[in-house]
């Protein structure tokens, strides 16, 4: 039985004088306890909104939620805000993607980290504090002790991120959801960070979603990835699958843009053309239509599923797939 | 922190003394000179120049500059030409009349004000917050004179809910300690007294407070509302933590900054709100003691030093929100 199982997951967003826009049009996906899915995708592709849906966390006005987000067979979507904020934290944690801004300026570091132990185990001030401590030194930030007492403007970058994840896997959460948690990171860093939640997830065995739309990110770290075009899944497969076959030509794009260092010098580095604006509505057929490369008639018109292959947890939303490569 | 301290304390004396040099010399520059104004136009020669030298302004100009500096320092601020009195002795009885009407303002303006403008930010858009918005605007547009003169008709003339003057009534047996009434009752346990000095304090107390409350109200608003879109309010959400405490300890503490400077600057606008609330309810305090020291006599010390206090205040009550806004603010200690 799956951990975390999303189903048909749409969000819309409905603002005055404006068209309401679709920003999760019917996203289904499953997360097994200890396994590690990827949702990737460029940006205004739906993956962080999905993760906001998925925590309840979206503005409570100006939106439209549907669809259900089972965890252990419990509906977030439907729990009364009360019972989603027991779960919030204790169940699932979540690290975002800026680690100065998610960090309150005026609160030390210590107490942020506490308090989350205080709301959901019942600790006093001071057990948290000690189990702060404790929380800091496993996420690898010298000199603890110390640090509790400090203000977040006083840590740096990757220090705030590594606080973050001390944060978010406090209460030991069965889920934690990374959305781009490394993407406001120098490039040294972002590898140490990556390095620690692998780390932490392998050990403690807790279920990972990952945000990004790094594909090195997924390819070092997820074991099934979902990939997202406009507000859809588009291909989902294991990871070896996908970097090996990518099906879809929206997600063989994405993997010809990758810069490789063994690629010809001199020759341009591949692009997909156009840019998310140029989608045409679901309805009408594949979004991803005007800028596919390998686009037929039969692309426009009707709209296309997302059908399974005979890969292990895969799925494909496409009428005409990069053709597999039959192994000789 | 106590560098911080010395440094404000070392700039609040600097600007002091510029202040002073500007009084003094705009003071010279009067048309007609200080001397036109206590003698008026028509005073023969001979008392004119029995008073210049009385006054010491035959001597050079900057002698007479250090004499008024030394004697500032040394807290002789001149005698009253109105009365005649020492001019200490003038404002310290007008002092604490003004600080009882304007510390009840304050008072009345942050107390309401906070959780309005939180309560108006949490139903943004709503009935509350919309209508929020309305009566705030119609608090800052109104005049102090003209909002003093409405209250005083409905709630004195018309309704006699409240006294329509004064700081206390005649024969209220109130002994004077400190000069603040309402406090001098509680300490000589005269309640009545005590109360009788509340119920004259509160009309002119909610006329002072009505534009620094509109004022703090909407900066309160706005200052919740940006901080409700912080992530660390989201990730305080992420964390479950019970709504209570989200508004507690992340929501309202950051928002406090905006409002602390606001009620800062405000000090300026009470000043001169209390001189026309003074003149509604003939309080008599500073700003009383301001309209009689310019229409009646051109009381120049009094005036100067009345300026002089007011830069003061106004600058100590700066220094007091920076200091809290260390307290608040961890990334303001460091500098």
């Amino acid at each position: 039985m799956p951990l975390l199982d999303v189903r048909d997951l749409s969000v819309v967003f409905r603002r005055k004088g404006a068209e309401p826009f679709t920003a999760v049009d019917g996203v289904s996906f499953s997360v097994d306890p200890g396994q590690t899915v990827g949702l990737v995708g460029e940006s205004g592709c739906g993956k962080s909104v999905t993760s906001l849906a998925i925590m309840g966390l979206l503005p409570r006005r100006g939106n439209t939620v549907a669809g259900e987000v089972l965890f252990e067979d419990t509906d977030l979507l439907r729990l009364r805000p009360q019972d989603l904020r027991d779960r919030r934290g204790r169940d699932i944690g979540m690290i975002f993607q800026d680690p100065l801004s998610s960090l309150n300026p005026v609160i030390p570091l210590g107490l942020q980290v506490a308090e989350v132990l205080e709301r959901h185990q019942g600790r006093t001030r001071q057990a948290a504090l000690r189990e702060a401590r404790q929380l800091l030194e496993a996420v690898g930030i010298p000199d603890p002790a110390r640090r509790l007492k400090e203000f977040p403007h006083q840590l740096s970058g990757g220090m705030r991120q590594r606080a973050l994840i001390a944060v978010a896997l406090a209460c030991k959460p069965r889920l934690l959801i990374a959305d781009e948690p490394t993407t406001a990171l120098d490039v040294t860093i972002q590898a140490q960070i990556l390095a620690l939640l692998k780390d932490l997830v392998d050990r403690s065995g807790t279920a990972l979603v990952m945000i990004t739309h790094d594909l090195g990110v997924v390819a070092g770290l997820c074991d099934t990835v979902n990939v997202l075009y406009a507000g859809k899944v588009v291909e989902r497969a294991g990871r070896h699958d996908l970097f090996a076959q990518p099906r879809h030509p929206y997600t063989h794009g994405l993997l010809q843009s990758v810069p490789r260092l063994d690629a010809d010098r001199g020759r341009r580095l591949h692009q997909i053309p156009g840019s998310v604006s140029d989608n045409i509505p679901w309805t009408e057929g594949c979004a991803f239509a005007p800028r596919c490369a390998r686009v037929i008639d039969d692309c426009i018109g009707a709209t296309v599923a997302l059908e399974p292959t005979r890969r292990r947890d895969g799925a494909l939303r496409c009428t005409n797939p990069v053709p597999q490569e039959v192994p000789a | 922190m106590v560098r911080v301290v010395l440094r404000r304390l070392i700039q609040l004396g600097v600007t002091l003394i510029a202040l002073m040099t500007l009084i003094f010399f705009w003071l010279r520059n009067l048309p007609g000179g200080p001397v036109d104004a206590l003698l008026g136009e028509r005073a023969t020669p001979q008392t004119r120049e029995t008073l210049i030298r009385a006054l010491g302004y035959d001597q050079p100009i900057w002698v007479q500059y250090w004499r008024f500096v030394r004697n500032v320092v040394t807290g002789d601020l001149g005698n009253s030409i109105r009365t005649g009195e020492p001019v200490t002795a003038v404002i310290s009885r007008a002092f604490p009349a003004t600080v009882e009407l304007a510390l009840a303002a304050i008072v009345i303006a942050v107390g309401l004000g906070i959780p309005l403008g939180y309560l108006a930010a949490r139903h943004r858009g709503r009935l509350l917050d919309n209508a929020t918005i309305v009566v705030t605007l119609i608090g800052i547009s109104i005049p102090i004179f003209f909002l003093g003169y409405l209250l005083k008709d409905w709630l004195t003339q018309g309704a006699h809910v409240f006294p329509p003057s004064g700081r206390i009534s005649t024969g209220a047996g109130n002994t004077d300690v400190t000069g603040f009434f309402v406090l001098d009752g509680l300490l000589t346990r005269e309640w009545d007294a005590s109360a009788d000095a509340l119920w004259h304090l509160v009309l002119p107390a909610v006329t002072l407070a009505t534009i620094p409350l509109a004022i703090i109200v909407r900066i309160t608003r706005a200052s919740v509302l940006d901080v409700l879109d912080e992530d660390y309010i989201r990730t305080a959400d992420a964390k479950g933590l019970r709504d209570a405490t989200i508004r507690r300890r992340h929501v309202l503490r950051n928002a406090l900054l905006p409002v602390v400077t606001t009620i800062g600057l405000q000090t300026g606008a009470l000043l001169a709100g209390a001189v026309l609330t003074e003149k509604v309810y003939n309080w008599g305090g500073l700003g009383t003691l301001i309209t009689d020291s310019i229409s009646g006599s051109r009381d120049y010390p009094v005036l100067q030093a009345l300026i002089l206090l007011a830069a003061f205040v106004f600058i100590v009550v700066n220094l007091l929100v920076d200091l809290s806004y260390a307290v608040i603010d961890p990334r303001v200690r460091v500098r």
